[in-house]
């Protein structure tokens, strides 16, 4: 290449004639320079994908011909590391699959294996599990809602999500003395007994989650920038999406009311009283509008379940796989054995497999779960919601200008740990 | 032969009535039913399951390993209805050494779920858009997912560099 030559024009002239019309835009192709085309590499390390996530797009000026997403990056091989791990082991590696929402992904675990142990779960770790669970949604959507706003430009709701997810998080740190990888929710119940003061400290938060929700609704929902970037952008039929694998909020913005909460209730969703909200418009304001009012829902389940928390015990009686009180332990001649044996067998699962579905924040998340009998997992798939709702990605990019890209990225909200696993 | 419920349940005898010698078993644990397929007719009964039957939605493909036991395979499609509110589950045994119809042209989701098992496991679909490996380099030797690849240790050291 001689000195001075720019990469542009040492692109293949017949490269340039395959384009001369490509098919789904709406201004006709003018080649007015051989700059027009051009292979532009976004990621792995952008800050707009919110992780490792390498996409490779063609680009026609500032229009997207087609998008190539390329993923692996943050693969850890936690399914793997499952069937070395004995079944309560497992736990901690669930936190870590979408590090938003880690109650989500412990409760769909421990469902699972306590479906093939048949464990009857008492109401209050139910009850408990499910107001948890709902608050980490709301923490999670409160992530994606500030990071979706500061990409499109509006610095400061990322401040002020930030500020009321802190008090969710303070919350989780109170009951399982950490803030992010809980690992509250175990096989069997939860891991500890609720902290003293625990009914005081949420009724306080619930509150001001809803005020800060509706300060949000405030600051963007009729906010020119935002509507004009959001609306009408990101649209594909419904029905290409749910064929691409694409599950949650965003089907749900496209008019199909598909939530594993009401389809299939577990851990007692059916006791509670919610709404699945559903828009038609199927853009990126529409993905923003469902996620914004599944917060208030969520608030509406946590205070339900706060206030009618029934009393009882917060772990199955269960033995064989749960451990025995300390107390008990050192006292006990039986509770002693079983602790013992829990620590260094582990407890065996009868063989046979389930698929559990949980709705994460994300979308469906189901745990496969394949026994051999034995005390560790002889396969645990996770089918989790960010690697269908990924492969939409190269489809919905195609044919949009660039600028556009970061808020269809952004709407899609995916976690790169839950794509990779 | 099929076990008396298969015979009763409406899906597995439609199935059966509809692509002969498709079916081979069916089971039906706690979470719904379990259909295993004929490797050979896996693209033709994922078509049917689709069309006829109301399974719009494939939800994942995943595999299982048995070894050493043969056939060692195991792959699991997940099926969802949402007008019937209904989960499916299709498996197909397989050799290590035999390759599977893709159902990329029937679910066009299926791409990056057949890609995922192809990269793990090593199995080959045949007809599929674009088998590359997606989670691994795409010079990796070897197929993680298999339980006769080791969990621990590493092929190559880094002391004497």
């Amino acid at each position: 290449m001689k000195e001075g030559a720019t990469h542009v024009e040492s692109l293949d002239p017949q490269h340039e004639l395959q384009v001369a019309d490509p098919s789904g835009l709406e201004i006709p192709y003018e080649p007015t320079s051989t700059a027009r085309r051009m292979t532009l590499n976004m990621g792995p390390q952008h800050p707009s994908t919110h992780g490792v996530l390498r996409v490779v797009l063609e680009l026609d000026g500032e229009t997207i011909l087609s998008a190539r997403p390329e993923i692996g990056f943050l693969h850890t091989g936690i399914e793997k590391e499952f069937e070395v791990k004995k079944y309560q082991q497992g736990i901690p590696l669930t936190d870590r699959v979408d590090y938003l929402s880690n109650l989500g992904n412990n409760l769909g675990y421990s469902l699972a294996v306590e479906r093939l142990l048949q464990l009857e779960i008492p109401p209050m770790a139910q009850w408990m599990r499910v107001m948890l669970c709902e608050l980490s949604r709301v923490s999670s959507h409160l992530t994606w809602l500030g990071t979706h706003a500061l990409d499109i430009g509006a610095m400061s709701v990322y401040f002020y999500c930030f500020r009321e997810r802190e008090e969710i998080l303070k919350l989780f740190e109170m009951f399982s003395g950490q803030r992010m990888m809980t690992s509250y929710i175990r096989i069997g119940g939860l891991a500890l007994e609720p902290p003293r003061g625990w009914q005081k400290v949420t009724a306080n938060i619930i509150p001001r989650l809803a005020k800060g929700i509706e300060e949000y609704h405030n600051l963007l929902s009729s906010n020119p920038i935002f509507v004009n970037r959001t609306k009408g952008v990101g649209g594909l039929p419904v029905d290409l999406l749910l064929e691409l694998g694409v599950t949650g909020p965003m089907v749900r913005a496209g008019g199909i009311k598909m939530d594993a909460r009401k389809d299939a209730p577990y851990s007692s969703y059916e006791k509670f009283d919610f709404e699945v909200p559903t828009r038609t418009e199927n853009d990126v304001y529409a993905r923003y509008e469902v996620r914004m009012e599944e917060m208030r829902q969520s608030l509406r389940i946590a205070k339900q379940a706060l206030d009618g928390m029934p009393s009882g015990p917060w772990q199955a009686h269960a033995p064989q796989v749960l451990l025995p009180d300390r107390e008990k332990m050192k006292t006990q001649m039986e509770s002693l054995i079983y602790h013992f044996k829990i620590v260094t067998e582990g407890f065996r699962v009868p063989e046979g497999s389930v698929y559990q579905v949980v709705e994460s924040p994300r979308g469906e998340l189901g745990f496969y779960v394949v026994s051999d009998g034995s005390a560790k997992p002889h396969r645990v798939f996770m089918r989790t919601p960010s690697f269908g709702n990924l492969q939409a990605l190269g489809a919905l990019l195609e044919g949009v200008p660039i600028a556009d890209s970061i808020a269809i990225m952004g709407s899609m909200d995916f976690v790169l740990g839950d794509v990779d696993r | 032969m099929l076990p008396d419920f298969a015979a009763q349940n409406p899906v597995a005898a439609e199935l059966e009535k509809a692509i002969p010698g498709a079916l081979i078993d069916a089971k039906s644990p706690t979470d719904g039913l379990v259909l295993y397929i004929s490797s050979q007719f896996i693209a033709a009964a994922g078509n049917y399951m689709k069309e006829k039957a109301g399974f719009e939605r494939l939800t994942a493909i995943t595999g299982v390993d048995w070894w050493p036991r043969e056939p060692r395979f195991e792959i699991v499609y997940f099926l969802h209805s949402i007008k019937k509110n209904a989960r499916l589950r299709l498996v197909v045994r397989a050799k290590e050494s035999d390759p599977i119809e893709s159902v990329s042209r029937v679910w066009r989701g299926a791409n990056w779920y057949e890609r995922e098992v192809f990269d793990l496991f090593g199995v080959q679909f045949y007809n599929h858009p674009n088998l590359e490996r997606i989670m691994m380099p795409s010079d990796w030797e070897g197929y993680p997912l298999r339980k006769d690849y080791p969990v621990h240790g590493h092929k190559y050291s880094y002391q004497d560099e």
